[in-house]
């Protein structure tokens, strides 16, 4: 854009250049400005920091006219238009003259008019209203409103509020109607559950009372309300916004990493908003990291450090004791069979860094694993090992890593393990942003359709759980004769054949494909015959960046593989100690080391043993373990099982960074650093002290410093040190001589499954998503059940009665259970977990049990 | 409507010269059925308009000057011919959607028409659909209408298995499919794009523009929307020609127009008319004004209409002639008011419809709708002020080209056009003046009050 002020009055003129390709002339209150074509004369008029008042435009939204307040007089051709035209919805053009309320009485006058009519049944509440302090209305009213309402007669009252979810609550009297909430929940999210209901004066929003407001991203609908009109459940009535601390964080739940506001308030958090950050989440987050915030203040709380006494009993000690007691044991485990280190994936950049210095330098091991799943990590994670060096470390941003905005300007996405609405929703709204607006083709392969793939207009690939791979073997391969495959099927098939070779497809892969033998190799096998690029994306905050940093047992800080001496020589050189040079266990390996007698000793981080596949085996290499120390926020049940108990600060109490799915950092400063609780990488760096070496990560600063300092590691060579991928396990397909009514079993995690870090926010878990037990229709009938009828899915370790949900497509060979029931893990239901056969059965007969 | 002028053919005196082109079969017989129209000569137009090229059709209808007949006279043949060039080649789906969703107040025309002779409608529909190269139409009609839609829906099957409709028309290669959809009852309906997205089984509020419906309509394809009075004056077309077309009318309003008179009139009901005919004339017609009080005030074109006055009896109402006189042609609903209406009155009562009806889209007319009826109900009922008097006005006028669509506008119109002409009536309220007795005007009786007052008389 170029800002021509007109020439003061005796400059000699000039011809002026035309305005760029693509571009128009116009004059905005009497400022010649070039705008690109199709821009809203609002936007324009913004860029020469104009704000024309608004209340329904919103740029992320598709533009509806409906409040009227933006209203500017427009010429066109040297002639007037005859009424004023809403600037969020006229296009610019070239030659057009606009006059906003600066410089046209008329607009002036409009929207002066137009804000007396909003406030005419407004109940002009301020004082009691939690946008008091930020309402667009309130600050219009303030700048530009009449100072008394000429209406003498009964304002429209309605009943208030009422709850439009568990979470939001909605004042119809405050509601200007301007359809944000509405239009964003069409547009943006997919989830029509709220729309306009009544005509006229009476017209409101509502829902339909059998279609509840479950949608995982309906506080934004809050945050973009220009009044006070939708409200939190969690905020109402908690703080005014001027008595607030705003800091800007980063989330600390996925691997998307959404740029956060998080306000504060007398050592407490209040609330939390989505920032603008166009790379990344735009101006949307997901209601879990909106309101997901209070587990920091649960009950269970570690507050000070504790150590096993000579009778076997934690007890509170000082740091010193704890310290020295800690850096005993270890020291002694170390030399008996050696330590694992688990750090688990919620840990900051900078902590996991330490883990992985304090795995090498204080427990002379790599050791280290950072994966936390309840799939199993296959044999040994060398297929996934392989992957993760070959294909996603060292890579990010500019640096061959695939990006949100790359995502919104693909050709076609292939899901692979991956459902983003539920894994990583900032992901799924920016693949929604471009089906919406460039036509992306979304494929998924997978057992069912979702109601995510339905909203991002997917196709599915049909695979029984176990047969992706040979899917994707299938998508290099021409024509139609298939077997077990549906012309549909097949037609789909070739069409994303075609469309993964355009040049800027992605195969986007999560952490779950893992878990299927020869998955991931099928798809670096397909990324390599198509040229699709990949993105991986973990589910935890902490994942990739502990892997970028070497908390990984076969890859060392900036993917440095274990097992290249040169690779090694960079970091002993830095570190000026010698570095173990064969590769460590995976997390499964040091858990049956551990149980085994192989290892002696544990250092866990924040890792819930029921995220584990199996968390009874888990608990019981725990509890052989000589010597445990837990680094934790909250009790857990590793507490009971550790020796030494150290407390640390949850990611609002710490600066620090989370790296995210794109390999993007994603600093975050601490909101609470008054509580004074300790970063991981500050514990380690004084236990380290207290074993006889340095960290150098007593605080975020120095170790990010240090990481600089280190440098990267060419991804091409950590690729070639790394073997091409093997044969991988392989053996018949779970689905191989299933009965009819042994089925195999698919599941993930739904966003809100009542997991720890969702505790004490009962308004959110209010909007998950029913526990359901999913089986197509060909499935159900055979069954005999109907939608909503009760099934029993059964596996050896006991039974689950849910309610089916009939779904199609699906595979009638699978069924899908949500990872966890009633907060649970599946394992402690059914003794199994995706991937293997289960019998699913009509009715309730054997009833909810847990093993 | 038993006084319903239908069929009439004289000229009456001074009177109306009564030109029934779309009205003449509705006193025949059972004019309803498919035998009655075609022995009244139906169906003679299509075959003919089969037998040339769809374009030639549009330039017909362009030559002969008709103009919309839903309010806003814009040229018809000009309207289709704003859809994008068809390509046989790639067809991309066409419509014609009739818009029979008729709710301006004091407009009763098309479901008269629609009752008497549907299969007008039917054939007007098949050679527009033709012209435009669209194999599917829709006829929205109001729900309310329920006797209207099952006559409709009864004509569209007996023209489907006469030939009319369906596969290779006539022989003609043509297919076309009609569906009568029922609306669900708003006026807002009524609104072009509003209509459009009732249609596709949306909330009925107006689309933002553009796209045009003529790019992007119905199922955003390109669609004309017709109102019924319009498409009924097609086959005439075809079958006499554009001269005979311009024949009636004036130049830039021709042909034939149906008036619907209604109010204090002696025999209300459908006249019609050539355009440019005058309520003079069209009173004469009807018998002149009820019980001989004289006409007060009336609307060109309904309710959204700004009002006339006694004074513009011999406006000719053709769309130019009402234009420059102040008001607008709308509907030809000439509802006809006489001197023992209070003027204030029958404006909160239209006002009452418009916050009814006002759709809730955007704010002016949502608030202001409602915010007019609070201050005209105290006005009429004695509790105004001068004040609101100030407040009412300039409430209208921020309401008048700030809304959305034309609505807010029409609702502002009753307001801002009664104060023209009869703002005293307003401030005699506000003052505690007592009205005058009803009809005592025509009695040629004082203004002191002495009895019921006109409110209390019409309340």
């Amino acid at each position: 854009m170029t800002q021509v002020a007109t020439p003061p009055a005796g400059t000699p003129e000039q011809e002026p250049p035309g305005p760029p390709p693509g571009h128009v002339r116009l004059t905005i209150d009497g400022v010649q400005v070039d705008a690109p074509k199709g821009e809203l004369v609002i936007r324009a008029a913004e860029r020469i920091g104009t704000a024309i008042p608004r209340f329904c435009d919103h740029p992320l939204l598709d533009p509806v006219g409906a409040c009227r307040q933006c209203l500017v007089e427009v010429e066109m051709g040297g002639r007037k238009m005859p009424k004023p035209q809403a600037a969020c919805t006229q296009t610019v053009a070239d030659g057009m003259v606009v006059n906003t309320q600066l410089s046209s009485p008329v607009a002036e006058q409009a929207q002066r008019s137009n804000l007396e009519f909003l406030l005419l049944n407004h109940p002009l509440d301020c004082p009691i209203c939690d946008k008091g302090g930020e309402c667009p209305l309130q600050n219009q009213t303030l700048a530009n409103g009449p100072s008394a309402s000429r209406l003498r007669d009964p304002k429209r009252v309605f009943t208030k509020p009422i709850p439009v979810s568990t979470q939001i609550l909605l004042d119809r009297e405050r509601c200007v109607l301007c359809q944000r909430c509405t239009r964003f929940s069409a547009q943006i999210a997919g989830d029509r559950f709220i729309d306009l209901l009544e005509r006229g004066s009476a017209q409101q929003i509502g829902i339909n009372r059998t279609e509840p407001f479950q949608s995982y991203f309906s506080g934004n609908t809050i945050q973009i309300c220009p009044v006070g009109a939708l409200t939190s459940a969690a905020y109402r009535f908690r703080a005014r916004p001027f008595d607030l601390v705003s800091t800007p964080t980063t989330c600390e739940h996925c691997a998307s990493g959404c740029s956060l506001r998080t306000d504060s308030r007398a050592g407490g958090i209040t609330r939390r908003l989505a920032a603008d950050d166009p790379q990344v989440n735009e101006e949307w987050n997901c209601d879990k990291g909106r309101f997901a915030f209070t587990y920091l203040r649960q009950g269970d709380r570690l507050t000070q450090p504790l150590v096993r006494n000579a009778d076997g009993m934690l007890r509170p000690a000082s740091w010193t004791d704890a310290m020295a007691a800690a850096a005993r044991g270890l020291l002694q485990a170390r030399d008996a069979g050696g330590v694992g280190v688990l750090p688990g994936g919620r840990v900051s950049v900078t902590d996991a860094y330490a883990y992985a210095k304090f795995a090498r330098v204080a427990l002379r091991s790599n050791d280290i694993d950072f994966r936390v799943r309840d799939t199993p990590v296959l044999d040994n994670g060398a297929e996934e090992a392989g992957f993760l060096a070959r294909r996603v470390v060292g890579r990010g941003p500019g640096r061959g890593g695939v990006t949100h905005q790359e995502l919104e300007h693909a050709p076609a996405v292939l899901l692979v393990g991956f459902e983003p609405e539920d894994e990583s929703p900032i992901v799924f709204l920016r693949l929604r942003k471009a089906v919406r607006s460039r036509g992306l083709a979304v494929f998924a392969v997978g057992a069912l359709a979702t109601r995510g793939l339905e909203k991002l207009d997917g196709t599915l690939l049909p695979a029984t759980p176990g047969t992706e791979p040979a899917v994707l073997a299938g998508l290099t391969r021409e024509g139609t004769a298939d077997t077990g495959l549906g012309e549909a099927a097949a037609a789909a098939r070739n069409r994303l054949g075609a469309a993964l070779r355009s040049a800027g497809a992605v195969l986007l892969v999560g952490e779950r494909a893992a878990a299927v033998p020869g998955l991931l190799t099928a798809v670096e096998t397909l990324a390599d015959a198509t040229g699709a690029r990949i993105g991986w994306v973990p589910r935890r905050a902490g994942d990739r960046g502990a892997l970028e940093v070497g908390a990984f047992p076969t890859l060392l800080p900036g993917g440095r593989p274990v097992t290249d001496a040169a690779a090694r020589a960079e970091v002993e050189a830095a570190w000026g100690v010698p570095v173990p040079e064969t590769p460590g266990r995976d997390t499964g390996g040091i858990l049956a080391a551990v149980r085994d007698g192989d290892l002696s000793g544990l250092v866990i981080g924040g890792v819930d043993p029921a995220d584990l596949p199996d968390p009874g085996a888990a608990l019981t290499a725990v509890t052989a373990a000589s010597f445990v120390v837990s680094l934790e926020i909250r009790a857990s049940a590793v507490t009971e099982l550790a020796d030494v108990v150290l407390p640390v600060a949850a990611a609002p109490e710490k600066p620090g960074a989370f790296m995210n799915w794109e390999g993007r950092m994603r600093p975050f400063a601490a909101v609470l650093p008054e509580v004074g609780r300790l970063d991981e990488g500050r514990v380690l760096d004084t236990l380290g002290v207290e074993m006889d070496v340095d960290l150098y990560t007593q605080t975020p600063a120095a170790a990010a410093g240090e990481l600089g300092r280190l440098g990267g590691w060419p991804a091409e060579r950590t690729a070639a040190a790394i073997d091409p991928a093997g044969p991988v396990r392989s053996g018949p397909p779970e689905s191989h001589g299933l009965t009819p009514h042994d089925k195999v079993l698919t599941s993930w995690r739904p966003l809100l499954d009542g997991g720890r870090m969702t505790d004490g926010e009962p308004a959110l878990a209010g909007t998950a998503r029913p526990e359901v037990v999913r089986l197509s229709a060909a499935s159900a009938q055979a069954l005999g059940v109907v939608d909503g009828a009760p099934v029993t899915v059964r596996g050896p370790g006991g039974g689950l009665t849910l309610p089916v949900a009939v779904t199609e497509p699906m595979r009638t060979d699978a069924v899908w259970l949500p990872a966890r029931v009633g907060g649970r893990p599946l394992s402690a239901w059914i003794g199994t977990s995706a991937g293997h056969a289960v019998r699913v059965m009509a009715g309730a007969g054997i009833g909810r049990e847990a093993r | 409507m038993a006084d319903t002028a239908v069929g009439a053919t004289a000229v009456d005196g001074a009177g109306a010269p009564l030109t029934p082109v779309l009205t003449r079969r509705w006193a025949a017989p059972e004019s309803w059925t498919l035998a009655s129209y075609r022995e009244l000569g139906g169906y003679r137009a299509l075959p003919k308009a089969l037998g040339v090229e769809p374009a030639r059709v549009t330039e017909l209808v362009k030559a002969s000057g008709l103009r919309g007949r839903g309010g806003a006279g814009f040229p018809t043949g000009m309207k289709w011919s704003f859809l994008p060039p068809f390509d046989p080649a790639a067809p991309t789906p066409r419509y014609l959607v009739i818009n029979a969703d008729e709710g301006e107040p004091g407009t009763c025309k098309d479901i008269p028409m629609m009752m008497a002779d549907p299969h007008s409608l039917i054939e007007g529909a098949i050679i527009t659909s033709y012209a435009i190269n669209a194999p599917f139409c829709a006829i929205y009609v109001r729900g309310e209408a329920l006797h209207c839609l099952r006559r409709l829906a009864g004509a569209v099957r007996e023209a489907t298995a006469a030939g009319y409709l369906g596969r290779d028309i006539l022989g003609s290669g043509y297919d076309l499919e009609i569906v009568v959809h029922a609306g669900a009852g708003a006026y807002i309906c009524g609104e072009e794009t509003a209509l459009l997205d009732s249609l596709e089984g949306r909330r009925g509020q107006p689309r933002l523009k553009p796209p045009f419906p003529a790019v992007a309509g119905l199922y955003a394809s390109p669609t004309v929307v017709n109102n019924v009075e319009t498409i009924c004056s097609v086959p005439p077309i075809v079958l006499h020609g554009a001269d005979w077309y311009r024949s009636m009318g004036t130049e830039k309003s021709p042909g034939s127009k149906i008036y619907s008179l209604s109010g204090h009139v002696t025999r209300p009901g459908q006249y019609e008319a050539p355009m440019g005919t005058t309520l003079r004339q069209l009173l004469d017609s009807a018998g002149g004004m009820r019980d001989g009080i004289p006409l007060k005030f009336f609307t060109p074109g309904g309710s959204s209409t700004p009002i006339f006055t006694a004074e513009h009896l011999d406006v000719p109402l053709s769309f130019d002639d009402v234009a420059a006189a102040g008001s607008m042609l709308g509907t030809t609903a000439l509802m006809c008011f006489n001197e023992t209406v209070s003027v204030p009155w029958a404006v909160w009562k239209w006002l009452e419809f418009y916050k009814h009806e006002s759709c809730g889209k955007c704010t002016p007319c949502r608030e202001g709708t409602g915010w007019l009826v609070q201050i005209l109900h105290r006005i009429v009922t004695g509790d105004g002020t001068a004040e609101d008097l100030d407040t009412l006005t300039s409430a209208a006028a921020n309401i008048a080209g700030r809304s959305f669509c034309a609505l807010g506008d029409a609702a502002a119109t009753p307001v801002l056009s009664s104060f023209k002409w009869f703002r005293q009536e307003y401030e005699d309220l506000v003052t505690g003046v007592t009205p005058p007795l009803v009809g005592d005007r025509a009695l040629g009786a004082g203004t002191v009050g002495t009895g019921t007052s006109t409110v209390g008389a019409h309340r």
